[in-house]
Order: structure tokens, then sequence, then C-alpha cells
């Protein structure tokens, strides 16, 4: 069967694009080939900084031959019909079409059309350029003269050559013929930019590879970040030390090279009097370089080596010594800045830049920095009790919070923004829990990130969510879709993770208020709009750890459920108690109760919401059923009100066998029409004592 | 080889790299301009890079820009940092399709063994907010450090560039440092010359460092300042429409983009000292910015109906 080669060669492609775009390269050209009805048996992307690549195997040579029945009029039928006939199937004459008799509806015509298959290299020839012209890069580009012309070719930069090449392994591949303005379409591609920079013949994938890598080119990034880690490790154990593993940087900087070449550099032992993040993030953001860990320092604790492992994209002819003298130069200049930072930034105590912070606009709507800071310091001082902190803790490590942010470090590299703050303070004697809270307070950062357990953390980390939430919607920028610019939604799911990590109980609702009159606001106007936000943001994150997510719209559907704790805790009650058997039959006998209910209220265009009458009540189904509604439904609720929901659900679960049995004996429309309305009454005592837990109309149906 | 040309080789002296690459670039067909006459932020200010890199003429042209980026000034304290630096600058309309190799080929030139050295081109969109241009191209590495920017112009005043040009800016202090080996930019040898002769870059520079720094952060005069960019707006305005074509006219053509443009380069740098003094905040930031561009958007305009910027050929029916 053959195959198809195809490579897009260009100038450097981002690192951070090549992976998407050549699984976007693979799946657009199978899905073009399959809705064609051209099936294949694998298919692989490849990328590089100078290319794109793909492998498709075991293509057929052509398609199928497609045989279809057009059937026509009755032999016999006005001359209308059968020349209609004839044109749609595409005949000369009716000398082309057979006829077919049917016992009932006698002799007809049927036109036997066939279509040979195509030739798949010329599909292929429709395909390709297709893709090319309209591939979906992140950020595309015109260049050169044709790019004086509306309409010219995009890239994600300019594309030099196309190796198409199609055909079976035994014999030799054919070009797939097609034509892009200025790029070149054939067998030739080029090696690695230095080391072997002639032009290469391929034809085929099985001799592409060991052709590429014979031109120092690793055209598969998984084998380029493989040879790097493995060499990167080597060349720390040899020395001693350990690589600090780092995905991101190892798949960036796999993008960064055709042919890696890893190497170690050192720098000056004194420079180890940075915090190791700043070395690390220097020296990752700036060189794309890995750190290294050495032995423990006296105090027990890691410590960072005064090495690092760069990665070129060269065999250099003296063994890599300048390549890595000159990055060290520039490691060198970039720490000797970061040691100035780390030197003057220590000289100002944090309060004293609170100043400084007056001057940086938060939100043009939402003021400063500094009137920021002072909300959150207000907020985090009320909440304190709440999550078991010290009030005056928290509110100093509020106000000291964003004070980094007018920082030289966190100038340079905003990443380190709460890291410094807990460095300075530190060093300024703040006790550890208001250091701790300053570098905390930005946590978690996201579904996976750590939420923080020190509850002047959780204080401010808190009043920071809150009082953004709150300010965002006093002045209506909510999240719409895609948009979420203010990562919101991440703000939401950090009040929703920090809350129930730390068993905090609190009433959003009064949360929301307070924080708004820090605005100097009323929550009125937004608060219920705010909290379906959190119950959205809570459904999706109990969605994840595997809840239901119409349980939570059962509990949420409540009136006044606005404390985090107790909604998850409800949902899990109502979660096992729907588990077991009287969980389920009491669910079914609340239906059959709700429907009948809903039926005959809108018959009767009235609710049956009395009290029912024992007087009318003629079986002892109905006494029966009614004193259990009594005793389940103020224990209910006493075990609500004490938040024992377990108990709840356990009272709840005495009314199964007085329903199953009234159901059994009882005929709920009775001729006589008081008995029918005291039943219906029952009824709706029956749905009134479930809503104690849950609003069970909107608990779904099995297999949800 | 006489003394002369030892003295000039490219990785001796300051002058001997600048000269290298002007020859260089000078046999590639480019015009080889001296520095515009007006304090820019970057070689892109040029209007023979921003204004040429409109309109459908091709162009090649080579130069030296001084560079004043007034925030970045250190007292002559950092050795990386100045306040006033050198960019060379090309830009190739339409950029050639071997731009690379040219690029790699003028790094040869100055004396970089690309057999010892990494070169890598690595992701930098680059923008240019007070112009309202932006392309797409790299970061230059040699050895992990940025040598030049690499940029395929898309946008230039807020027009499509049809053609694209290339544009290439040099980092000429760090290249001298990098292939002299100093490592502070003040010992850099600027003459080529030994003992008593040799005369630095510090030797050129380290006073006006020192005093521009202490006028761009302390003493520049912020009231004149801001009546300066005031003025500057007023008259690049005032110019655009002093060149318009009469209403009477048949001559389409602008008559006066190029002393409007010069305005808006003052109003650009104006604003950079402002910024330095810190007497902007971060919300009027913004709308100075966009204040400069919509001028830089006018002249533009104004540009793309001049001879140079396109016209002719269009010429208006006698």
């Amino acid at each position: 069967m053959p195959d198809l080669l195809l490579e897009l060669f260009s100038e450097e492609i981002p690192a951070r694009m090549q992976r998407r775009a050549a699984e976007d390269l693979r799946k657009l050209v199978t899905d073009a080939l399959v809705e064609r009805g051209f099936l294949y048996e694998g298919a692989k992307a490849f990328a590089t900084p100078r290319r794109l690549a793909l492998h498709v195997a075991g293509l057929p040579p052509r398609g199928q031959d497609v045989r279809e029945e057009r059937k026509g009029p009755r032999v016999g039928a006005p001359e209308g019909a059968v020349q209609g006939f004839l044109k749609s199937a595409g005949l000369a004459s009716l000398d082309e079409a057979t006829i077919v008799s049917d016992p009932k509806k006698g002799e007809f015509y049927v036109a036997v059309i066939e279509r040979p298959g195509r030739e798949t290299i010329e599909v292929l020839a429709e395909i390709i350029p297709a893709i090319v012209k309209s591939f979906p890069w992140p950020k595309s580009m015109r260049w050169g003269a044709a790019s004086r012309e509306p309409g010219s070719l995009r890239w994600v930069r300019p594309l030099h050559s196309i190796v198409a090449s199609f055909g079976p392994e035994t014999e030799t591949p054919e070009v797939v013929p097609f034509s892009i303005d200025g790029v070149e379409v054939g067998f030739t591609t080029r090696g690695h930019r230095f080391l072997a920079p002639q032009p290469i013949e391929v034809r085929r994938f099985a001799d592409y590879l060991p052709a590429l890598e014979r031109a120092f080119v690793v055209l598969d990034t998984e084998r380029r970040k493989d040879i790097i880690l493995h060499d990167a490790r080597d060349l720390a154990f040899a020395r001693g030390l350990d690589l600090v593993e780092d995905e991101g940087l190892l798949e960036e900087v796999a993008g960064l090279v055709e042919w890696p070449v890893t190497l170690m550099g050192a720098f000056d032992e004194r420079f180890l009097a940075i915090p190791p993040e700043v070395i690390r993030a220097t020296i990752r953001a700036n060189q794309k370089c890995f750190v290294l860990r050495g032995k423990p320092g006296p105090d027990g604790r890691e410590r960072l080596a005064n090495a690092f492992i760069l990665v070129s994209n060269l065999v250099a002819s003296d063994g890599g010594a300048a390549i890595v003298a000159g990055n060290e130069r520039v490691v060198r200049a970039r720490l000797s800045d970061a040691a100035f930072f780390w030197e003057t930034d220590r000289k100002v105590r944090l309060e004293d830049r609170l100043a400084k912070l007056e001057n940086i606009v938060f939100h043009e709507k939402l003021g400063t920095q500094a009137a920021r800071v002072a909300r959150i310091a207000g907020l985090a001082r009320a909440l304190a009790p709440v999550v078991g902190a010290d009030a005056d803790l928290a509110e100093r490590a509020a106000r000291l919070a964003k004070a980094d942010l007018v920082t030289e470090m966190v100038g340079e590299f905003p990443e380190l923004q709460g890291l410094m703050g807990r460095y300075y303070a530190a060093e300024q004697g703040e006790a550890p829990a208001v250091a701790a809270a300053i570098e905390e307070h930005y946590k978690p950062l996201g579904p996976s990130d750590r939420v923080p357990s020190e509850p002047v953390s959780v204080a401010v980390a808190l009043a920071d969510k809150l009082d953004t939430l709150v300010g965002f919607w006093a002045i209506d920028e909510k999240p719409t879709g895609s948009k979420d610019p203010y990562a919101l939604r991440r703000a939401a799911l950090g009040v929703i993770r920090l809350v129930l990590a730390s068993e905090a109980r609190l009433s959003l609702r009064a949360r929301i208020a307070t924080a708004a009159s820090g605005h100097g606001r009323e929550a009125d106007a937004f608060a219920d709009d705010l909290l379906a936000f959190f119950a959205d943001r809570l459904k999706v994150y109990l969605r994840d750890q595997g809840a239901r997510h119409d349980l939570i719209d059962a509990v949420f559907a409540l009136p006044g459920q606005d404390d985090l704790l107790m909604v998850v805790r409800r949902v899990e009650a109502l979660g096992r108690f729907l588990d077991t058997e009287d969980g389920k039959n009491l669910l079914a006998g609340y239906r059959r109760a709700a429907n009948i209910l809903r039926i005959e209220e809108k018959k009767d265009g009235r609710a049956y919401d009395a009290a029912p009458d024992r007087a009318l009540m003629s079986l002892p189904e109905e006494s029966a059923l009614a004193e259990a509604l009594d005793r389940a439904g103020t224990a209910a609720a006493k075990a609500v009100a004490a938040e024992d929901f377990e108990g709840a659900m356990r009272a709840l679960s005495t009314l199964r066998a007085p329903v199953d049995a009234f159901f059994d004996q009882v005929t709920v429309n009775a001729e006589d029409a008081g008995l029918r309305a005291n039943r219906l009454a029952l009824l709706n005592a029956l749905r009134a004592a479930t809503r104690e837990v849950a609003e069970f109309s909107r608990i779904g149906g099995e297999g949800r | 080889m006489t003394a002369t040309d030892a003295d000039l080789q490219p990785t001796r002296s300051f002058q001997g790299l600048i000269l290298t690459l002007q020859r260089f670039w000078a046999a590639q067909g480019c015009v080889i301009l001296q520095p515009y006459d007006m304090e820019v932020g970057a070689g892109t200010f040029h209007p023979a890079t921003t204004l040429r890199a409109l309109g459908p003429k091709p162009w090649k042209a080579a130069y030296v820009q001084p560079s004043r980026r007034p925030k970045d000034g250190r007292y002559g304290e950092n050795p990386n940092r100045l306040q006033h630096y050198y960019q060379f600058q090309v830009i190739l309309k339409p950029n050639p399709p071997n731009l690379q190799d040219l690029y790699l080929d003028s790094l040869r030139a100055i004396g970089v063994d690309l057999g010892l050295h990494d070169i890598r081109f690595v992701e930098d969109d680059w923008e240019s907010p007070t112009l309202g241009a932006w392309g797409l191209g790299w970061e230059c590495w040699c050895d992990g450090m940025e040598v030049s920017q690499f940029t395929y112009f898309q946008q230039v005043a807020g027009f499509e560039c049809a053609p694209v040009a290339g544009e290439l800016t040099y980092g000429l202090e760090r290249l001298a440092m990098y292939v002299q080996g100093v490592e502070n930019v003040y010992d850099l040898n600027f003459n080529g010359r030994d003992g008593d002769e040799k005369v630095t870059y510090g030797d050129v520079f380290l006073q006006a460092e020192q005093e521009y720094s202490r006028h761009n952060f302390e003493a520049a005069d912020t009231e004149m300042l801001f009546r300066q960019f005031r003025d500057a707006e007023t008259a690049c305005r005032a110019y655009l429409k002093a060149g318009e074509p009469g209403p009477d006219s048949n001559d389409p053509r602008h008559r006066m983009a190029q002393p409007a443009y010069d305005q808006c380069i003052k109003a650009s740098h104006v604003f950079n000292l402002l910024d330095a003094r810190g007497v902007i905040s971060v919300t009027e930031r913004q709308s100075y910015i966009l204040r400069v561009r919509e001028l830089a958007k006018a002249c533009g305009e104004a540009w793309r109906r001049t001879d140079a910027g396109g016209l002719a050929g269009e010429a208006p029916a006698a």
C-alpha cells in the first residue's frame, strides 16, 4: 500500500506552536482523506524548528469504484419524465438504461451509474494545497515579493519548500502534482542549518528519517526531549549534581534545536546568595537554561549549584567551549542584575513602598492598588476569625501583600510576585505567618495548584479574591464565553477550594455585601448573579470530583444556600442517600406524587397546599402517611438545623414504607371531591417534606 | 594590510564593526544613509524605515541610528544598560527570499565563526504601539545572547505592508562587546588603537550617560515637555492639513508628509522623557501612546499619497 510523505520546510517556527501545528497537519490531512472515502493504516506528524512533517501509511493507490443504481420512470412514461431521468442519470438515451420488472409496479427503467475511483495522488494534490493555504496558525504572516498582492500565501514564517511524495514502497514514488506560488514542491529538503546545509533528496518516509539524521536533524520532538534530558542528567551526575527538571522548559528548548547538544556552564558561587527561585527564573526565562541542585547546605536545606545546563544546536569545532563561555557571560550579566535588585530592594521596607501603590491603577473603574490593598486588609481582618487566623496578622499580611509589585525584582520578573514579598518580609523580620501569607495569598492559581492551609494565608487569599470578584461584578465586567481577562473564574474556584479545604463556615451573601461596601457599593444589584456564578463554579468543581451536577442543582434550588461548605456536605449526603434502596424508592414515590400533583393542579387551576385534614382520612394508609410525614418532616428539619444532613436523610428514609403503602392502597383521584382534595394535599405534604433536604424535582433520572 | 585596516577590523574596534556592516549591506545594494537628525527611541522611527516600509516601491537601506531610551539610563554605572546607544538598521522591501542567509553572512563578515557559535532564531513578535506597527520574526541569539532583531513587517502606521519589508536591527554595543570579548560596554575599544591613541566607548560616552541620566530622571523640565508634546501634536496635525491638495487641485498628492512625521517623532520622544520622569500615570500612559499612534497613522496615510509612498503611476488625469 502506498505512503504519503509530506514536509513543509520553513524558517524557524516558534517553539510553542510546533506540537499543535504537527497535530493540526495530521488531523487536517487525514480528515480530508477520510471524508473523501480514503482510509489509511496510520499517520504520524512531526515538527522541528524548521519543518512540519507528516507520514500517512497504507493509503490505497486509488479510491473505490462507485456503482449506483438510480430508479427511473415506468416504461411508457411521458416524454418529459423520461428526459428528466436521462439528464439526471447522465445517460444519452434509454438504450443505456436497463428495464426491471416489479410484480406490483410493472416495468420501469433503472440507470446503472459507475464511477471509477479517483487516483489517490490526484486527491492529495487537491487536499494539500488547500490545507497549506488555510492552515490554522495562531499568528501567520505574508512575505517577499508575492506579498505585494492581496491574498498571498500566509504561513507562520516564510515557507520555502515542500516535499510531497506518494507511492508504494517497492516502486519509485511520485511527486504529488500541485503548486503553490513561490514554493518549490518536489523531493528536496535541507538538513541542519549549519551542520548540513546542502539539499537532500528524499523519496519516502523510510529514507527520510535516516537522511535527516545524517544531516543532523532529529525529526521527532520526543526523541529530542529524551536526548536532552538524558544528556543533561548525565552531565549533572558526572559532577555530583541533580538536574532540576522542568517539563515546560524541556518542551521549549526541544523546539529550538534540530540537533540538541547539551553543555554545562558555571557561574560565580557568590550569586548563590540570591534566592534560588530568582536564579532559576533568571536562567530559565532569559536564557532557557536548566538549573542544577547541589548538596544540601549546612542548614540541611536544598541548594542550587553554581552551574547550569544549556542546550545548543551545534556540534562546535571547539567542543562547545566558545558557546559555554558566551552563555556564561550572559548568565553572569543577568545574575549581576538580579543580585543588584536583591541588594537594593532590601534597603527599603515593604511598608515604605506602599505610597507607590497609589500611582498604580489596578483597573480604571476600581481605583489604585493602594485602595485595593486597603479593602483587602479590612476584609482579611473580618475573615480572620472565620478561618481561625489572628486578625492583626491577617491585616498586616494583607497590607504588605502587594508591596513587592513595586520592587525592582518583580518589575524584572513579574512571575516572582508574592515570592519576593515573602523573602523581603522575612528579611525585615515579619512574623513567619505574615511572610507566608504574602506569597500564598495568590493561591490557588488553578484547579491543580496547592491550596494554602496556614490560616493567615487563607484569610488574605479569600479577601483578595472576594474583593476582586465583587469589584468586577459591581462594574459589570463579568466573564463571557471564552473571555475571562481578569481570571474571575479562577478567583471563584479559588474561593471555593479555600473554603472547602479550611472547612470555613461563611455566608457568601453577607461577605459579598461587606466586600461591596469596601467598594462603596450596594451588593443588592449583583449579589444574586455573583452567587449564581459561584454555584456554577462549584458545579464544575464538584463534577470534576465526580459528583452529580443535578444533585448540586437540587441543593442550590433551595432558598438561602450561600454557605459553600454546607452545600457540599448536603450534596454528599444526598448522593449517598440516593444510592440506597430507601433513597431510590423515596425518589420514585416523590416523582409519582409530583406528577399527579402537576397534572391535577393544572387541571383544576389551583394548588393543593393546605394542610391535610386527618378527619377526612378514610383509609389507614392515609393516616399512616400523614403521621410519618409529620414525624419525618419535623425530624428532617431539626437535623438540617443541626447541620446533620445524614440524619435528615435518615428521617426521610422512614417515609419509604408509608409512601409505598399509600400508592398501593389509596386511589388519589377519588370520586368524592373532598377526599380527593385531601389526598392531593397529602401528596403536597410529601413534596414539602423532601424540600427540607433538597429540591427533588431537580434530581435527574437513572443513568444521568 | 595597513595599520589602519587592522584597527578597523570589526573584532578590534567599535567603528570597525560599523564600517564592516555598512560595507556588507552596501554590497547588497542598500543605500547607506546617515542617522536621522532627530531624537528617536529606535532605528525603526527613521523615516527611511517607517515611511519607506509603506507603499509598493522597492527600497533597500542601511544606517546607524543613535537610539534614546531615557528610562534605561543608569548613570554610567551599569555595564550593559545605556540611555543612548547605537542600532544598525537594515530595511529591504520586499524582503529577499534569502534574508536569513544574508543576515548570517553579515555575522560572518563581522567575525562571528558560525562553526564555533550557536546562532538561534527565537520567536519574538515585534510590535510598536506608538507606530501602529507589528511584524513577526525573531530575536537572533548568539550563544544565548540576543544580538539582533529580525522582523517581517506586516503593518506600519495601521496600514498593511504590501509588499512586506524585512527589517534587521543589530544591537551594536552588544555585538561589539561580544566580538571584542569585553564585559563592560565602557571598555569597548572605539577606534582600534592601542596605548595613548586608544579611545574607549567610555571616553566618548561615559560622561554623557551620567549627565543624561541626571537630566532624564531628575531635571528634565516636565512643564516644558508637556507643552512640547502638545505643540508637536498640534504642529503635526497642522502640517498634515497644510500639505493636503487644495480643493481645486487636480493633483491628489500630499505635499508635507515628512515634516508632519518629524513632529510625530518629536512627540514620541517627549513622551519617553515624561515617562522616565515618572509623571505619567499608568492610565494616562495608554492615552499618550494612543495619541502618538494617531499621529503616526495620519502621517502614514499622507505618505501613501506621495510619490515615494507609491502614488506615482496613478498620476491624476491632467
